[in-house]
């Protein structure tokens, strides 16, 4: 697996319901799989100040990101039995109540999928150099940090 | 020795650009913090992490690649 060369995890803009529903559907094809777990990271309107976030709009390292996301697949296949994973987070601009980020994973058992979404998900947060510029309405900014 | 430097988020905002080609004589990353504090002063007050060729590196790291990165906090998901 190591002589894999990173993913180009990204994806510009918000990650469509579309595409979401039509990366389930093709794993109807693979059928060792009993179990898929998906995480939707969706922006929230957070009210800070009297001012509400209405987007966030987003940069990153993209080279060291993609590596980083590859790194965190790798690990996850060493530590779980997974059949297939997949990751996208979005660049540029998501509105409040749209998708910014989509983890997927699939195994033949259940429990597996349980463990490894929140081990990917966290290690995404953590490691991964990624820039949250948060937009209020009235158009000022603040920057988002992971807590 | 000639390296980029690149900022980003919120560290961008204060250095205006996203990336910059320095000359540097600096052997470690505390020495060319120096050199970048003196130039963007602002920054003193920032929180960020260096990356060295898109690793992760502390203060008393040597510099031996071509790219080093100021990061600000993730924000990812």
């Amino acid at each position: 697996m190591n002589d894999k060369k990173p993913k180009n995890v990204f994806k510009s803009g918000p990650i469509s319901f579309e595409f979401i529903g039509d990366s389930i559907y093709k794993h109807q094809t693979k059928t060792s799989i009993g179990a898929h777990n998906i995480f939707l990271g969706q922006v929230r309107a957070d009210n800070i100040d009297g001012k509400t976030v209405s987007a966030i709009e987003y940069t990153a390292y993209e080279d060291m990101a993609n590596q980083k996301f590859h790194e965190i697949r790798e690990s996850a296949f060493e530590k779980f039995n997974l059949t297939c994973m997949h990751i996208y987070h979005s660049l540029g601009t998501v509105k409040a109540g749209e998708i910014c980020l989509f983890v997927f994973v699939s195994s033949p058992r259940r429990k597996v999928v349980f463990e490894a979404l929140e081990y990917i998900v966290e290690a995404i947060k953590a490691n991964v150099p990624v820039f949250g510029k948060e937009i209020f309405e009235d158009n000022s900014h603040q920057w988002k940090v992971n807590s | 020795m000639r390296i980029t430097v690149k900022y980003f988020g919120q560290i961008s905002e204060i250095t205006q650009k996203e990336e910059e080609v320095l000359e540097i004589y600096e052997t470690s990353i505390a020495q060319l913090l120096d050199r970048i504090y003196s130039k963007y002063e602002k920054l003193k007050n920032k929180e960020f992490k260096i990356a060295q060729n898109r690793e992760l590196v502390d203060m008393n790291t040597e510099i031996n690649g071509s790219e080093i990165a100021l990061l600000p906090p993730f924000a990812g998901g």
